[in-house]
């Protein structure tokens, strides 16, 4: 314990920056993951079959393998095809995207077809056009369907990050590994870590909680 | 009543192997009134929602005011703006109030201003009854209440005719009534109806025709008056002896 607290007192500005680098890679795969995520879930429900088989593929290659393996992919081959230079950082940034997507893609899915499909009749029967059944519709009522399982996705998705410290990528992993390799105390730096976790996943639980609560008011 | 709103030719309808609909044709003219009569799973409510194309025909063709729709050319979100249709089982949209329910279409649709929407639809709420309810959410509407909003909500696009899929069947029957007077002064408006229902009363009352559709066809076309009280075909009459 004792060495714990001095471990902090000497290397926390090592944790903090770990810390940083964590959420901003999280916020980032997140808001991206989200996007791609929504544009296969589209894919996967037009009516183009084609479209929906691409989709349907790249779900289950993505849900298939382990997310370290995509991580190497990525971090290999990306350069390569790539016209420009590209940081380690951001080879593995593009590969937890992808790979969340696929997770939230599914989950959008699921909440939209949850939706009763009444709705969408009614909503076709007054004239809408597709675009206003979707947004003004049916995502209105998805939304509320998605969000608990989102919620638990943001949390993988954080824990998901440790994976980048195989790459030295800078977070929260890593700054674990920089402080084990300086001083040895592996134990007391992994529970620095895991606290720091811990403390960052149970808020992002509660601000979806409390996100969740407020959609409820409607109904 | 020789203006006519919607005309189907040689319509069927198949789910699979199940034909449903095996050649309706039919004329609808402006401001009759149509009731649809006839036993479960005999097509009526398919037929009715092929009108609108909430499901597309198999073959077939339907006409509205003497344009094909069926055709492919044809934008059919424009087209459902000219016919309202209300549902069994009501379908209000729950993320929004009385009010937003009714202006939505018409502000995102047809450009209307929000003031005006809105007075529109204050204007149509009291005429169903419903004004005190206009920024209520449809959560704390009663089943009839719920239905009523429909209709207006529907009307709110000055639809050409009305669709009516058994509107009172998943109604309390203390609430079955107040939908039923909607619909028929909504009727006597001069609006263009068509109405699928098991009201064997109310068909009678509000209809100038009946249709009897039975085993995907039309198996008798008559007033209210002939069919209730000397049904020509068999099957129509084994029908009605056994609702009435």
């Amino acid at each position: 314990m004792e060495k714990m607290i001095k471990l902090w007192e000497r290397y926390s500005d090592v944790f903090l920056s770990g810390l940083v680098g964590t959420l901003w890679i999280s916020a980032v795969v997140l808001i991206f993951g989200i996007i791609l995520g929504i544009f296969v879930a589209l894919l996967r429900m037009t009516k183009i079959k084609p479209l929906n088989i691409v989709a349907e593929v790249y779900v289950e290659i993505l849900r298939g393998t382990p997310v370290l393996l995509q991580l190497y992919f990525f971090w290999i081959g990306l350069p390569k095809i790539m016209p420009f230079e590209l940081s380690d950082t951001q080879c593995i940034v593009v590969a937890l995207i992808v790979s969340a997507s696929a997770y939230i893609s599914e989950i959008i899915r699921a909440g939209i077809n949850a939706v009763d499909v009444g709705q969408w009749e009614a909503a076709r029967s007054i004239g809408l056009s597709n675009t206003h059944v979707m947004t003004k519709i049916i995502l209105p009522q998805a939304i509320k369907n998605i969000l608990p399982a989102l919620g638990n996705e943001f949390i993988s998705t954080v824990k998901g990050t440790s994976l980048a410290s195989v790459f030295f990528v800078g977070e929260l992993m890593t700054s674990y590994k920089t402080v084990q390799s300086a001083t040895f105390l592996s134990l007391q730096a992994l529970t620095i870590v895991g606290i720091i976790y811990l403390i960052l996943n149970f808020v992002l639980s509660r601000l979806v909680k409390l996100l969740e609560r407020r959609l409820q008011v409607s109904d | 009543m020789t203006n006519e709103i919607i005309r189907t030719e040689g319509l069927t309808k198949s789910f699979g192997k199940l034909e449903v609909l095996k050649g309706i044709s039919t004329t609808i003219h402006k401001g009759e009134v149509v009731s649809i009569i006839g036993p479960s799973g005999g097509g009526k409510s398919t037929f009715l929602r092929c009108l609108n194309l909430l499901e597309e025909p198999t073959s077939g063709k339907i006409f509205f005011k003497g344009q094909e729709i069926t055709s492919k050319k044809i934008d059919i979100c424009e087209y459902r703006r000219q016919i309202g249709m209300v549902f069994q089982t009501f379908n209000v949209f729950p993320h929004m109030t009385v009010l937003e329910n009714i202006t939505l279409a018409p502000i995102l649709e047809k450009k209307v201003k929000k003031e005006d929407a809105e007075a529109e639809a204050m204007a149509l709420l009291k005429r169903v009854g419903l004004a005190d309810k206009a920024s209520e959410y449809p959560r704390k509407l009663s089943g009839g209440q719920k239905q009523r909003l429909s209709i207006v909500r529907a009307l709110a696009m000055h639809p050409e005719a009305m669709l009516f899929d058994e509107p009172t069947s998943a109604l309390d029957p203390e609430m079955v009534k107040e939908v039923l007077n909607v619909i028929s002064d909504l009727a006597k408006s001069g609006m263009t109806i068509v109405c699928v229902t098991h009201e064997m009363g109310f068909a009678r009352e509000i209809s100038d025709r009946v249709l009897f559709i039975s085993d995907g066809i039309i198996k008798e076309d008559a007033s209210p008056s002939e069919i209730f009280t000397s049904p020509r075909d068999p099957a129509t009459a084994r029908f009605l002896s056994m609702v009435l």
